[in-house]
């Protein structure tokens, strides 16, 4: 079986102008949404409490926030999955003393004996800010990785094609994040450095392919060489990027609550990665002024030839 | 098309040991429960044998009896007679003993020799309770300083030499003198005495006066051993709870993080843990008039103090000795009278000060306070501030019947619950520096069951989807490809199992998600093949070349996740690090069994026809 028999090269470059104005509108909705909406961080990053609690009936969410106000704490209640299932959470000026729970949970018991607690998750306003610090500090470092590795292995051209394309995903995540105000805690955090991670492949297949083509088309434009390492390789990303999407899906779908936006975010990444990867990243490596000559002290090394052919 | 013996050997070598390793993880676990000393200490040989007759006397048959490092473990066949027999143990044995409940791992014991264990699971997915607890350094430091201060007055006033004020100025003491003679004799007393200080020699509004500071080495090992103290404190205090395999390890610079897996009642362990509180012993000023003193006339060398229900006591300033001095308070009876009575034991240095405070004041009265500290967090101007409170309470008052030093007795108690109480207190007061919980994460022993299954079941259908479409896809190379995916899956749990290492939810979405990148291994050596075939090889060189050219390009695409991985090993904290673990050693496993598994497969299947005419791919 086979989805993609293409018998010619799909003139990819050409669609460059194209391409890059839908990711120039992406990523100023993207930016505009974070810069407007703000995100929705979570607890591990603001600092303050959540509890989820649950009942042995259905509870009425109106009447714990009710009870729970006329103690004085500023709660926000709402159900979570099931409608015994109830999630709390204070802010951080709330929040600010570990008690904090167990006086809310005190208070909850009062109201309704049956209730159990599941889980809680009290952050300190500082270990806050420095998750929140050392997320951003990840990040940096991931690219910075990213981009040293890609100039040792190809050439710096390449190298800040395959990163922009990347930050593309990572802004176009983020962004949607913003925009449907969905929480950032610190599992989205580690999926969009899985991402960042995994997308580059995308364009390190498509750089090996120009590299690789360079070599073996003498003759052909650099449009022409990219334009064919990118239909040559197209089948292989669409493939493993709906098997690595299968697999997200079943964390999406079967991996509960807490893994959801995890796997939203790594969905978003997977989609977009493609196009970027694709669509992003070659157009700017030719923008940039690759050519046969950037890759040839690379080509030396010689290191894929059969030895025995 | 040859791949080499060394090659398959290997394959077959790694795949057997990870199988091996990675069987522990199927068996599951038994409840059982643990004893072990209390502090860390060594159990009596007979322990086993005590508690055997112990649960045979009441019928409890343990599934089996085992030594372990820290004491006794007993496997029991259900949860309702681990928990029968875990009552009947703790109400017998002394409080020596840490009695408590544990899943023990129910590996056989051929696997066991060899070392084999099943994953450590986090706590996010057994239950239990998370606190990251940060020491307060500088109040530690502090109170060094405010040692200095009594000791500085100490020893001038037994050296005989003349001062006005020893006082703490911001970083730095500062010791006033009347004289130069006395500045200069002091000076070289001092710092002869003291070399964790350095002086330097001024002069201020005519008088001389030395500064002293403490210096940086000494500073960082006050810093150092506040947070080392404070460990030692915890392990005793979860003791107390009876956890079976407690992590309290320090993270960075004063910060200490206890995890205490399997514990519900987890407002009682904030409560043992979390009560941050100091110890004072100081003289009571008999001389001070307690009515003149609320009416704020009070002596400059004392202060007002009032005692737990609110009795007011006027206390000397100078402080004999503090909690961290104190080594041990246990509560007992009295020998002869019957008495309840509690018996404080202090280190070297607090016996000389007790010494020498003791020998002068015989038929005085000492007093204990007990300080506790308490933080809240104000919003001010929209900003969250910090602020500690501090509340200081008089919780003993006794009068110095005799000389001692090292060791002593506190009488004349009501009952033994006050002694027992008394005793607490001066054991939660032996803490260098007050802590706070910083970060808290409780899950529910519910929670943690349904988040095993909850990644198992992603783990299952991510696969199974992913296999169907390779199977259908690839035909004959989808199931050598599906092979390598499910190799990988062993190799990946054997090696985590080897390691140790945490796997939490986060860790097993990893796996799911490794899964479905390993795959891309497959796929581009897969796609090589077919467009070498097309290119018009013969089928065996076709599958050389796919591998072979497929390598480099496997090679770079997953150093770039690697180093992502890395970043957030470094960088992420508790279940993100599990998800980063995890990720990283995927990325290696899968790596291997892509190119080395399915490469083996199609070398079994195509290698060795004479003729291959059609590759089913």
């Amino acid at each position: 079986m086979e989805f993609f028999k293409i018998k010619h090269d799909i003139p990819f470059m050409s669609y460059g102008r194209l391409t890059t104005t839908i990711s120039l509108v992406t990523f100023i909705i993207a930016v505009g949404a974070i810069l407007i909406r703000g995100l929705n961080l979570g607890v591990d990053f603001t600092g303050g409490t959540v509890m989820e609690v649950t009942y042995a009936q259905p509870a009425n969410v109106d009447s714990i926030r009710g009870a729970l106000q006329s103690e004085g704490f500023d709660a926000a209640v709402q159900h979570i999955g099931t409608t015994r299932d109830v999630l709390i959470r204070l802010p951080v000026d709330e929040a600010g003393s570990d008690k904090v729970s167990a006086e809310v949970f005190q208070v909850l018991r009062q109201q309704e004996p049956s209730v159990k607690l599941i889980r809680v998750e009290f952050v300190g306003p500082q270990v806050g800010q420095e998750l929140y610090e050392n997320g951003g500090l990840a990040l940096i470092l991931v690219a910075a990785g990213i981009i040293i590795y890609l100039s040792l292995r190809f050439e710096w051209r390449l190298a800040v094609a395959g990163i922009i394309a990347n930050m593309h995903d990572v802004i176009i995540i983020v962004g949607m994040f913003a925009l449907f105000q969905w929480e950032v805690d610190l599992t989205v955090l580690a999926a969009i450095l899985a991402v960042l991670g995994y997308s580059v492949n995308e364009s390190v297949v498509v750089f090996d392919r120009i590299r690789e083509n360079f070599r073996k088309l003498r003759k052909a434009s650099v449009t022409t060489v990219i334009d064919n390492a990118i239909t040559r390789t197209m089948s292989r990303t669409i493939i493993t990027h709906f098997s690595t999407e299968l697999a997200v899906l079943s964390v999406f779908f079967f991996g509960g609550e807490a893994l959801h936006n995890f796997a939203l975010a790594l969905t978003i990444g997977i989609v977009f990665g493609i196009y970027s990867s694709v669509l992003v990243a070659s157009p700017i490596a030719m923008y940039l002024g690759v050519s046969r000559e950037n890759l040839m002290p690379v080509e030396k090394e010689g290191a894929d030839l059969p030895e025995h052919p | 098309m040859n791949y080499p013996l060394w090659k398959k050997l290997i394959v077959v070598v790694a795949l057997v040991t990870g199988i091996l390793y990675a069987l522990p993880n199927l068996y599951g676990d038994d409840p059982a429960v643990q004893i072990s000393a209390s502090g860390g200490g060594q159990v009596g040989s007979d322990l086993g044998k005590d508690v055997r007759a112990l649960l045979a006397e009441r019928g409890f048959v343990p599934k089996s009896e085992e030594g372990i490092p820290e004491g006794v473990l007993f496997r029991f066949d259900s949860t309702d007679v681990q928990l029968q027999a875990y009552d009947a143990i703790r109400e017998t044995l002394s409080s020596n003993y840490t009695v408590a409940l544990n899943l023990a791992p129910a590996t056989p014991s051929w696997l066991a020799s060899l070392g084999a264990e099943p994953m450590y699971l986090g706590l996010d997915l057994r239950g239990g309770v998370h606190f990251l607890l940060e020491v307060d350094t500088q109040a530690a430091i502090v109170q060094a300083m405010e040692r200095y201060v009594s000791d500085l007055r100490t020893l001038l006033r037994d050296e005989k030499i003349r001062y006005l004020t020893v006082t703490i100025e911001g970083e730095r003491l500062q010791i006033r003198f009347r004289d130069a003679d006395a500045a200069e004799k002091a000076d070289d007393l001092m710092r002869r005495t003291y070399r964790e200080l350095s002086f330097s020699s001024s002069e201020q509004d005519g008088t001389p006066v030395i500064y002293a500071t403490i210096t940086e080495a000494t500073l960082r090992e006050t810093q150092q051993f506040a947070v080392q103290q404070n460990i030692t404190t915890l392990r005793n205090r979860v003791d107390e709870l009876g956890v079976a395999e407690p992590i309290i390890q320090r993270a960075g610079e004063n910060r200490i993080v206890v995890q205490l897996p399997g514990v519900q009642d987890t407002a009682r362990a904030k409560d043992i843990l979390g009560a941050t509180a100091t110890l004072e012993y100081r003289l009571v000023d008999e001389q001070a008039d307690v009515a003149a003193a609320l009416a704020g006339r009070v002596p400059p060398s004392s202060r007002l103090y009032r005692s737990r229900d609110g009795e007011p006591v006027v206390l000397k300033k100078d402080i004999i000795i503090t909690g961290d001095q104190v080594v041990d308070a246990a509560s007992g009876f009295d020998s002869q009278t019957g008495e309840p009575l509690v018996s404080v034991t202090l280190d070297g240095q607090g016996a000389r000060r007790m010494s020498d405070t003791t020998r002068d004041n015989i038929g005085k009265r000492m007093a204990v306070v007990f300080i506790e500290t308490k933080t809240e967090v104000r919003t001010v101007d929209g900003v969250p501030q910090r602020t500690t409170r501090k509340t200081e309470e008089v919780i003993s008052v006794a009068v110095i019947r005799d000389h001692f030093s090292k060791r002593f007795q506190t009488t004349g108690l009501d009952s033994p619950q006050e002694a027992r109480n008394l005793a607490l207190l001066l054991r939660a007061g032996a803490l260098a520096a007050p802590m706070q919980i910083v970060e808290e994460r409780t899950v529910g022993p519910s929670l943690g069951q349904e988040n095993i299954s909850r990644g198992i079941n992603a783990n299952i259908y991510g696969f199974t989807a992913i296999a169907l479409f390779m199977l259908v896809y690839y035909r004959l190379f989808g199931v050598f490809s599906v092979t390598a995916l499910a190799a990988n899956g062993v190799l990946l749990i054997a090696v985590l199992s080897m390691l140790q290492a945490t796997l939490t939810l986060p860790g097993m979405a990893a796996i799911a998600l490794t899964i479905g990148m390993a795959i891309d291994a497959n796929v581009l050596i897969n796609e090589r093949i077919r467009e070498e075939l097309r290119a018009g090889m013969s089928p065996r060189t076709a599958i050389d070349l796919g591998y072979q050219r497929a390598f480099g390009t496997i090679l770079d695409s997953n150093i770039t996740t690697l180093i992502a991985g890395i970043a957030l090993f470094w960088l992420g904290s508790g279940p993100v690090r599990g998800f980063a673990v995890v990720l990283c050693v995927g990325i290696l496993t899968s790596m291997f069994s892509a190119i080395m598994v399915s490469r083996l497969l199609a070398q079994l299947f195509y290698g060795r026809k004479a003729r291959v005419t059609h590759v089913s791919i």
